[in-house]
């Protein structure tokens, strides 16, 4: 019980962290930063339900006013402006990511935690993300789509260096892996 | 840590924060539901009256927080000029620029410790169901006190590199900083078994 409050909590600190690494802002404003890689860990590392929980621990602080997010953004006008899709999809990426990497044991991790990444913190997390754009923007899902392509080639390189990260982390601290424990 | 909670002492610092956040709420609600650009207009100078209101320190802060809009903005604008419906355009800037205003504002007059109270009110309902919520009032608080002590070590672990190679830190520090977080983590826990869990007594 302890450790797991412990590590959602840790990881939800890494998110953190990961958001002040020096960031890249591309066209339309959503910065690139290290922070969905944190996203995908939560799943890889935490598995689908704590790393799902250690995002809304990290969305719940933003939300009640912490700078947490890349550029020392929050507060409460991030979950109405033309992002906060992205936002609300980042527990259910995590999960998504989590629940792969629990269930498909047959290939290498390096692999598996790759492609949960793409699959949760791309396809899923993008979905979340042009809904929430098309909706506030009032555009088609496919103008919104338009918007955001520039981010999916870092966003896959991210992916490539949590599913590395991972297979690292599982060698180094193998207990430490919660989404592999059971 | 600190907070985006205006420095500013404004009157709504002494409002309950649950008021505020209901009455947000609503007015966002109202926005989205609304399409007469009268409506937004007047909405729009509302809120830009409430940020002039406590004076020029308030009103900067306000509105650097709304800078990072532009880019959409500019979008929409664009689109909305190329497409010949400018109207809609404006109503939509308009709405945007105004509901992200009003929850910033509610942000910067709401302390750090008044929006955890709303939390913990919020949770109410778990505890009468027998769910434990101090878990999430202990996670909570580790992560305000984690986050700097992480980003201390990420410093050293930055500064150990430069000390050992010519090239600039890369992605590859993050295993070695994830280590020492995975680390830290085992020893908190640890701490927090030693003195009496998660559990308390009363429960």
């Amino acid at each position: 019980m302890e450790r797991n409050v412990v590590m959602i909590a840790l990881f939800a600190a890494l998110i953190a962290v990961l958001g002040l690494i020096p960031k890249i802002t591309l066209a339309f404003g959503v910065p690139i930063t290290a922070q969905s890689m944190g996203v995908m860990l939560c799943g890889t590392v935490l598995g689908a339900r704590r790393g799902a929980l250690a995002c809304l621990l990290f969305l719940l602080l933003v939300a009640i006013g912490l700078p947490l997010l890349s550029g020392g953004r929050g507060g409460l006008g991030l979950f109405v402006s033309p992002s906060a899709g992205f936002l609300i999809g980042w527990p259910v990426a995590a999960f998504v990511t989590g629940w792969i990497v629990e269930h498909w044991r047959g290939a290498p991790l390096t692999l598996v935690a790759g492609l949960a990444s793409v699959l949760g913190g791309i396809v899923v997390l993008y979905g979340f993300g042009i809904a929430g754009m098309a909706l506030v923007l009032e555009k088609s899902l496919l103008e919104a789509a338009a918007l955001v392509t520039a981010f999916v080639p870092g966003d896959i390189l991210k992916a490539a260096i949590a599913g590395m990260l991972t297979a690292a982390l599982a060698k180094a601290r193998p207990g430490s892996l919660l989404s592999r424990a059971a | 840590m600190i907070s985006l909670t205006s420095p500013v002492r404004t009157r709504a610092h002494d409002w309950p924060a649950g008021a505020k956040l209901a009455g947000l709420c609503l007015a966002t609600l109202g926005l989205f539901f609304s399409a007469d650009p009268l409506v937004h207009l007047a909405a729009l100078v509302a809120v830009l009256a409430l940020y002039a209101a406590p004076g020029a320190q308030f009103l900067r802060t306000g509105l650097r927080s709304l800078w990072m809009l532009w880019p959409f903005v500019l979008v929409v604008a664009v689109f909305h000029l190329i497409d010949g419906s400018a109207g809609q355009g404006a109503v939509i800037v308009m709405r945007l620029v105004t509901a992200v205003a009003l929850a910033n504002l509610v942000t910067m007059t709401t302390r750090l410790s008044d929006m955890i109270a709303v939390v913990r009110w919020l949770t109410t309902p778990l505890r009468r169901l027998g769910l434990k919520t101090r878990a999430l009032e202990i996670a909570m608080a580790l992560v305000i006190r984690m986050t700097p002590v992480l980003l201390d070590k990420g410093a050293a672990l930055t500064e150990s590199w430069r000390a050992r190679s010519p090239r600039r830190p890369n992605w590859r520090i993050v295993l070695p900083f994830t280590l020492l977080a995975l680390d830290d983590a085992d020893h908190i826990s640890d701490a927090l078994r030693a003195r009496g869990g998660l559990v308390s007594p009363e429960d």
